[in-house]
């Protein structure tokens, strides 16, 4: 069963066309990304879906509500994570969470136990009176989180969840992400433009200028771009060039002081490589295609610049090479 | 239904526990009025000799209830003015995601300035000894509700201004061109007689001057002095009053509703 069936969703403001008749479904229990960079209509999308904008035309059904006609039933079945704090810093960490769970009428009895629950979940039990104000950007988003869960939510909406965390944090917010799916099972909605962070999902829609251009799982897109690449350092160029390809059958190329080539499963053949080629080689490194490439790939840009420009072939290459 | 006074309950608490939270906002909102009728009272009532009446009633009287008026109306305007800080520190936005009608949030905040604005005005209450102004029991029962009434009418239209206010700019216009003439023109300094047309004309379309009047009808209804101190009848105040309070609520109410 789908649990988010989204039908040619669209909005426009003025003149501007943020998404553009977007249709897609998400899985029960799915981990569901959508990646592009700023300005893509990710948030938008996020938001129609959370009912906070209406959709131009279109709708979207979740959890077997519609988001335009029901949008109080939506709003009970979801969770959202928004990328800016909306929690009360003033106030303390447990009194977030009440307020959140009488906003959205979970029981008393109910609330106490599902507030020690999430958290301990995200390891804030021991500063739960402490006010928000004293907390670190980790500690607001791990709270952020906990929050959204009070309700049992069926969809967590999770926009830009690690944006501005550093790498340690941004691994345990996976860490309790995964879990709460497994434990909980819990659909994950989320957006973001970290292509490292985009791999954790069981699918990803790429979204470019309000149209998604990709969706499939992180292994199929980024077949979609080739095999690994392999770059080796050797002193004997010619000779290695020649033996890999008559060995091995593969086309090596010499863009410069090094060989190139490209091979399905790289990390096997390295070491296949080089027992065939002993001390005559300096170096081999091996470069798996990223989400990174498949973007490029599918829009001509670097996701990581943000704006399009006529040297994005060039730093294509650059990338290569390193 | 018990999930909508739930909600209206929960932005409630979050007002109060805001409130007793921050120390010096309790000081200064009670600071304020206090100097206002230790100074100006004083000072104005040595230089100032009421003009009319018996004579038997102190400038200090007349300007007492006027200063609790005033301490309810920057209060209740400040508190529905945060509604603009939960905007810009986000706060704002877990409110309006939340399964609830709209209306029970400017209901809930329309209860919390009031609640809070009333503690600030009971505080003044207790120095009416002082003032020489004797309260009885029922006395203060009935300037607490009236009390109440002017407070959630101010928060109410607090909550109108703020729901269009997207930063805390505008914020010093509205004290300007909103409070500081509501206040100035209530007849809470200063009685509506014996002032231009045009001021008269002005003091009767403010809201403020009914809640004042209401306030001095109940503190000194035993006094020989009343018919002196109050302009209107206590039935015309209440009408206002309560008009206002139904109307502005309904106003921040459809101004709530179209937040985004």
């Amino acid at each position: 069963m789908n649990i988010i069936e989204v039908r040619q969703l669209h909005k426009t403001y003025k003149n501007l066309t943020a998404v553009e008749d977007v249709t897609f479904e998400v899985g029960e229990r799915e981990i569901f990304g959508f990646l592009g960079p700023n300005g893509a209509g990710k948030s938008t999308t996020i938001k129609m879906l959370a009912t906070l904008v209406r959709p131009t035309s279109g709708t979207a059904i979740i959890d077997g509500h519609d988001i335009v006609s029901q949008p109080n039933r939506v709003r009970q079945a979801i969770g959202l994570v928004f990328q800016e704090t909306t929690l009360d810093e003033r106030l303390t960490a447990a009194e977030n969470l009440s307020f959140h769970g009488m906003l959205y009428n979970v029981e008393k009895r109910t609330l106490a136990r599902r507030m020690a629950e999430v958290l301990e979940m995200v390891e804030l039990s021991d500063r739960k009176d402490a006010r928000v104000k004293t907390y670190s950007g980790g500690m607001k988003r791990r709270l952020e989180i906990a929050r959204g869960l009070i309700h049992y939510p069926r969809v967590l909406f999770l926009d830009e969840p690690t944006v501005g965390l550093d790498p340690q944090t941004r691994n345990r917010i996976w860490t309790y992400i995964r879990e709460l799916r497994d434990r909980e099972k819990l659909t994950i909605f989320m957006t973001t433009h970290y292509m490292d962070e985009a791999e954790h999902c069981d699918r990803i829609a790429i979204i470019d200028h309000g149209r998604i251009v990709a969706l499939d799982t992180p292994a199929n897109l980024k077949k979609m771009v080739g095999g690994d690449l392999i770059t080796l350092r050797t002193p004997f160029r010619k000779e290695v060039k020649r033996f890999v390809e008559e060995k091995f059958n593969l086309a090596v190329q010499e863009p410069g002081d090094y060989l190139l080539m490209e091979v399905a499963g790289g990390e096997s053949f390295i070491p296949v490589l080089a027992g065939e080629l002993g001390g005559r080689i300096h170096s081999i490194s091996l470069h798996r295609p990223t989400l990174d490439d498949v973007f490029l790939k599918l829009t001509g840009r670097d996701i990581r610049e943000e704006s399009a420009n006529g040297r994005g072939a060039l730093r294509s290459h650059m990338r290569w090479r390193r | 239904m018990t999930r909508l006074l739930k909600a209206v309950y929960t932005i409630w608490l979050r007002d109060v526990i805001r409130f007793y939270r921050e120390k010096t906002r309790i000081v200064g909102m009670l600071g304020q009025p206090l100097l206002y009728l230790l100074i100006m009272g004083t000072g104005l009532s040595s230089s100032f000799r009421m003009s009319w009446g018996p004579g038997e009633v102190s400038y200090l009287e007349f300007m007492y209830p006027g200063i609790i008026g005033m301490s309810v109306l920057f209060t209740s305007v400040f508190s529905a003015i945060s509604i603009v800080w939960d905007r810009e520190f986000g706060f704002l936005r877990e409110v309006l995601v939340a399964p609830v009608p709209r209306w029970t949030m400017a209901i809930g905040k329309a209860l919390g300035g009031s609640t809070i604005a009333m503690l600030q005005a009971s505080i003044l209450i207790l120095v009416a000894p002082f003032i020489g102004v004797k309260l009885g029991p029922v006395m203060i029962l009935q300037l607490l509700g009236m009390l109440f009434l002017i407070a959630f009418s101010l928060t109410s239209l607090g909550i109108t201004v703020a729901s269009k206010m997207e930063t805390m700019e505008g914020f010093q216009m509205i004290m300007n061109f909103l409070v500081m003439p509501l206040f100035f023109l209530s007849g809470a300094m200063f009685p509506l007689r014996n002032v231009p047309p045009w001021m008269e004309t002005l003091m009767r379309a403010d809201p403020l001057t009914y809640g004042v009047d209401a306030l001095r009808h109940i503190m000194y209804a035993a006094s020989p002095a009343r018919d002196f101190l109050v302009q209107f009848p206590l039935g015309t105040d209440l009408m206002v009053v309560t008009a206002m309070s139904l109307f502005f609520i309904t106003a921040g109410t459809l101004a709530f509703n179209r937040t985004e």
